[in-house]
């Protein structure tokens, strides 16, 4: 046997670098030329509370402004969070050791210059960026504080953040509980450089159906960005307050709030009311539509007087909507899979999206490494629908190290 | 095949691990309760750096006799994570935990005099 030079090192779990935990990926990335083609990434996250102080700032309300202030620093603060042990027991070390990296230089915000580096580093070109926390903001008990909070943020995201960095855009966040705040958010962001859209975090109690949100809806579908609805999760639920572990209330409660602002969405004859606003429906991964159509379709022949407004069978309106990929479920039998992706009619209506840094992030991979898909069908799940959606450049721009 | 240097015995101790890049491949080795292990770096699921994650025991569900849950505790065998998304393998077997039946790639480890090599 010979003997060749072997590069050897150690593992040192307290030395963490982004670049370096994504090295895997950035093989992907130039193994798949993923250089030649556009990546946008549809649904990926920071930690905005890491800039709470900077966002409190912006909150208009004196009052409120000062609350959340002097509660930052306290055990117990203005806003509300959720139990949920996301890292599962420190096995996933990027949430706890990114706090000690080396932020790039050259940025004006470390959020950008954290972002970017990862983007880069998966082969991704433009992100949508979204919050963490404050996913569970909708579930508040104090609508004002939602309201208040959702306004700060949305104003520092534009000016501190998107301002600076074409490649990062958002889908803006909508103070849901207050319809008429919602309007207004509407009205002040849509033209905002980077806002791509509007988002309602899916954890709540408001059915969407309700009369509050047309002119909303209206509004939407007249400048033509889209509306999303961003899954989470709620231990407080009802019904998900019986699960017991952190896998059971994540695989329910992702599907369980989207399933709901589904039905009432397509029962009641919102896609008839509003035939050119397009909706996305995003990291509640893909069964549940395939599941939901057939459900919801079976109902629907027996009982077309509970669903007047439709012309159609309701899987007829879900397949005209956007579906985010991630976490896209993966069958051992992969025709199930392609099932799925047929059903939803992947090719035009489906978006990557990487959820990253968050747990259970996908890479582009998931999508591109699927043999059922011919290259044309690839590059459009993994960059151009959202592209053409978005109103995005198709000209890639990331720089894969 | 050929073997590739890893370290010398002296510099690695009990509960160490090492990556080495052994031409194109990325391999981890480990030294554990005495034993040499190495496998393929790259995780089966989407191909995550498998051997660089948390080494941690097994967690079991404790039941009594009539069958009722009594808590959980830490078990006697030990897995090591893929730190990206949390996929685990058994350190003895290379078998992905959540489903035995795939495993990682496994190279033998041996030791000639003072140094150690993993031969792939």
């Amino acid at each position: 046997m010979d003997m060749p030079r072997s590069d050897v090192r150690p593992v040192d779990l307290d030395v963490y670098s982004q670049p370096k935990h994504l090295e895997h990926a950035s093989e992907q990335a130039r193994a798949r030329n993923y250089q030649d083609f556009l990546i946008v990434d549809v649904d990926s996250h920071h930690y905005e509370n890491e800039s709470y102080m900077e966002v409190f700032e912006y909150i208009e309300s004196p009052v409120i402004r000062r609350e959340a202030i002097e509660g930052a620093s306290r055990r117990t603060g203005m806003l509300n969070s959720q139990v949920g042990y996301q890292n599962t027991g420190g096995r996933i070390h990027r949430q706890k050791f990114r706090g000690r990296e080396k932020v790039p230089s050259g940025y004006k915000h470390k959020d950008i210059a954290q972002t970017i580096e990862w983007m880069d580093a998966m082969g991704v070109d433009y992100c949508c960026l979204f919050p963490t926390p404050m996913l569970f903001l909708g579930l508040h008990p104090q609508v004002e504080v939602e309201t208040a909070m959702c306004r700060a943020y949305n104003r520092w995201l534009c000016e501190r953040i998107m301002a600076h960095e074409p490649r990062i855009v958002s889908m803006l966040y909508l103070p849901f509980n207050d319809p008429d705040a919602a309007y207004r958010t509407v009205k002040d962001f849509a033209d905002k450089k980077g806002v791509v859209g509007f988002m309602v975090t899916s954890p709540r109690y408001k059915p969407v159906h309700d009369n509050a949100y047309i002119k909303t809806y209206a509004l939407l579908e007249e400048i033509g960005k889209p509306i999303a609805f961003h899954a989470a999760y709620s231990w407080d639920d009802r019904a998900l307050q019986m699960t017991n572990r952190f896998i059971s209330v994540h695989a329910l409660g992702f599907m369980w709030f989207n399933m709901i602002h589904m039905t009432n969405w397509v029962i009641n004859g919102l896609p008839e009311r509003f035939p050119k606003l397009k909706t996305m429906w995003i990291e509640s991964g893909l069964t549940w539509a395939y599941s939901l159509m057939q459900r919801l379709d079976h109902s629907y022949m027996m009982r077309t007087s509970d669903a007047p407004t439709l012309k159609e069978k309701p899987s007829h309106y879900m397949r005209q909507m956007y579906f985010s990929s991630q976490p896209m479920e993966k069958p051992d039998d992969l025709s199930l899979l392609q099932a799925t992706f047929k059903q939803i009619n992947a090719e035009t209506q489906l978006v990557w999206s990487s959820d990253y840094p968050h747990w259970d992030f996908d890479l582009p991979s998931v999508i591109y490494d699927l043999p059922f898909l011919d290259e044309t069908a690839k590059r459009n799940i993994l960059g151009g629908n959202a592209a053409r959606l978005f109103g995005l450049d198709l000209r890639p721009v990331k720089k894969i190290p | 095949m050929a073997e590739w240097f890893v370290a010398k015995a002296s510099e690695m101790r009990d509960g160490d691990r090492r990556i080495v890049t052994a031409g194109k491949r990325e391999i981890g080795v480990f030294h554990r309760d005495g034993a040499y292990y190495a496998y393929s770096n790259v995780c089966l699921h989407q191909g995550g750096p498998a051997c660089e994650g948390m080494i941690t025991p097994n967690v079991v569900d404790v039941f009594a006799k009539d069958r009722t849950y009594q808590g959980q505790v830490f078990g006697d065998e030990m897995h090591f994570v893929c730190p990206w998304h949390g996929y685990e393998y058994d350190m003895k077997t290379g078998e992905c935990i959540g489903d035995r039946r795939q495993k990682l790639r496994k190279f033998e480890v041996v030791k000639r005099g003072e140094d150690i090599y993993v031969v792939a």
